[in-house]
């Protein structure tokens, strides 16, 4: 039986609000808040960036479990901000576990969607008895243009999932994943800043694959939405997820614990693994939970779980809730010096 | 720093791992290959020890005038603090108002970048410390200014 052996997950403490941003550019915070469902979002530090998100969810993941990095046979970072073009993040999250050097380990990228494909990577070497246990990784720190639409959106944070055939918390009954090729968002080599199709990243692109992934899922499963107690999907802003759980049949109840976006804002590929760190941080022995990934260009990852009585037995005393508690509003300044927008000119 | 010397301390840097001296039963961090106070008898007797990464702060100071790669921090805070097993180790202490950060005050390790050697150089990271206790307001002790005669 496969599964998740524990969850870690990294929220970084600065946040800015909506109105703040709109302010900047004269337009109206409300209506932008309430269109995109975004009341605030996460910013990283001057000092965080994916590689540091990444070993602070992981080495949560390890602390809940008590595992040491002699369990770890492979560990794969999914992410869109990787700090470097050449050299993996996965190498130094390895080595910051004490993972290193009996291990495999790469770095994802397939937007949004690269640390869920991380998973079924690690399943697919569980399952064939190559590694004890493997680490997905799904974390970002990505950015939208100053004024643009994203940067109401664009935040940090990110989750790891042990995944294992012993000691499982939460058993991956199916996956399944749908893939085509629809550039509705890209971000071309050497460019800061991602560009979008506008309302094109709607209908032809979230929305066909999550709800189709979503639906194959449930086929596959023999399940219907009733079926679960929990739903999580990406999500970009904070309406998308909830219009594609009602169109899949999901209620208000399933889908408002694993929906953070409203708070913490887009943190693309760690979206999914932030919502199931959340459901996982209350889920009861039993629970079934539907998670559903999205990857702009484009593509879906879909996974049923159920929770296991194993979760009883780790720590859960660091949650998800109590670390966007901890966070601290900073303004617009602070966040354009924080997040690189400010030309320093020559001399730096 | 060259990028071998950084990578040689890798493990001091990123996972705390320090010395623990059998004959003292003393902790050293960074590591030591012998402990002065036991001489030469210690050589062989140092062993590797990873610290817990929690301790209390011992001192701090707030630094307006960032040193060179800390530009963005600025203002921020510089603190010794003592390790739960002894050793007193000089770090940044981030996520919070600096000059909240008080002698006493619990803290624990966090992996945060340390700096970079240029804008396409070797990226380094390591241990930083944050507040492990909620955040107290500023010392209502402090003297006043508004009332100071001038």
């Amino acid at each position: 039986m496969n599964g998740i052996v524990s969850y870690g997950a990294y929220v970084p403490t600065h946040k800015i609000e909506t109105g703040e941003i709109a302010s900047v550019w004269g337009a109206d915070g409300s209506a932008w808040a309430k269109n995109l469902n975004v009341y605030s979002k996460s910013v990283p530090g001057p000092d965080e960036d994916v590689i540091t998100i990444a070993v602070e969810a992981t080495r949560q993941a390890m602390k809940r479990a008590n595992l040491n990095g002699d369990h770890i046979g492979a560990i794969y970072t999914g992410s869109e901000s990787h700090p470097y073009a050449v050299k993996p993040t996965s190498t130094i999250v390895a080595e910051a576990i004490g993972a290193t050097p009996n291990l495999t380990a790469a770095d994802f990228e397939f937007a949004c969607k690269a640390g869920t494909a991380a998973i079924q990577t690690c399943l697919g070497m569980v399952g064939d008895r190559q590694i004890e246990n493997g680490i997905a990784i799904g974390v970002d720190t990505s950015q939208g243009a100053p004024g643009d639409a994203l940067e109401y959106s664009a935040s940090a944070g990110g989750g790891a999932l042990v995944i294992g055939d012993k000691n499982i918390i939460a058993k991956i009954n199916h996956t399944t994943s749908y893939t085509t090729d629809t550039p509705d968002f890209w971000r071309r080599e050497g460019q800061k800043y991602p560009r979008h199709g506008g309302r094109f990243t709607g209908k032809p692109a979230f929305f066909k694959h999550v709800v189709s992934c979503g639906m194959m899922m449930m086929q596959k499963a023999g399940t219907e939405a009733k079926d679960y107690d929990y739903v999580v999907t990406h999500q970009p802003n904070g309406k998308f997820p909830i219009r594609a759980a009602k169109t899949l049949g999901f209620t208000n109840e399933q889908f408002e614990t694993g929906l953070l976006t409203p708070r913490i804002g887009n943190t693309y590929s760690g979206a999914v693994f932030l919502g199931l760190s959340a459901i996982l941080d209350i889920a009861k022995p039993g629970d079934r939970i539907l998670a559903v990934a999205y990857g702009s260009g484009a593509g879906s990852d879909a996974f049923d779980i159920t929770v296991t009585d194993e979760i009883a037995k780790i720590d859960r005393s660091e949650t998800v809730e109590s670390m966007i508690s901890r966070m601290k509003i900073i303004n617009y300044a602070t966040y354009a010096k924080y997040r690189g927008k400010l030309n320093m000119g020559a001399t730096k | 720093m060259s990028v071998p010397r950084f990578w040689r301390e890798l493990d001091t840097r990123y996972n705390l791992i320090g010395s623990y001296c059998k004959i003292t039963k003393t902790y050293h961090y960074p590591r030591r290959s012998f402990n002065p106070e036991a001489g030469r008898e210690s050589i062989d007797s140092m062993k590797d020890y990873q610290f817990k990464g929690t301790g209390e702060v011992v001192s701090s100071t707030v630094v307006h005038q960032a040193q060179t790669g800390y530009e963005m921090f600025g203002p921020y805070c510089i603190a010794i603090i003592k390790l739960d097993e002894g050793p007193k180790i000089t770090t940044q202490i981030v996520d919070c108002e600096p000059e909240h950060v008080k002698p006493g005050m619990k803290v624990k390790s966090v992996f945060r970048k340390l700096g970079e050697d240029s804008e396409s150089g070797i990226l380094h990271y390591g241990t930083k410390f944050i507040l492990n206790e909620p955040e107290e307001a500023i010392n209502s002790n402090d003297e006043d200014i508004s009332n100071i005669e001038v």
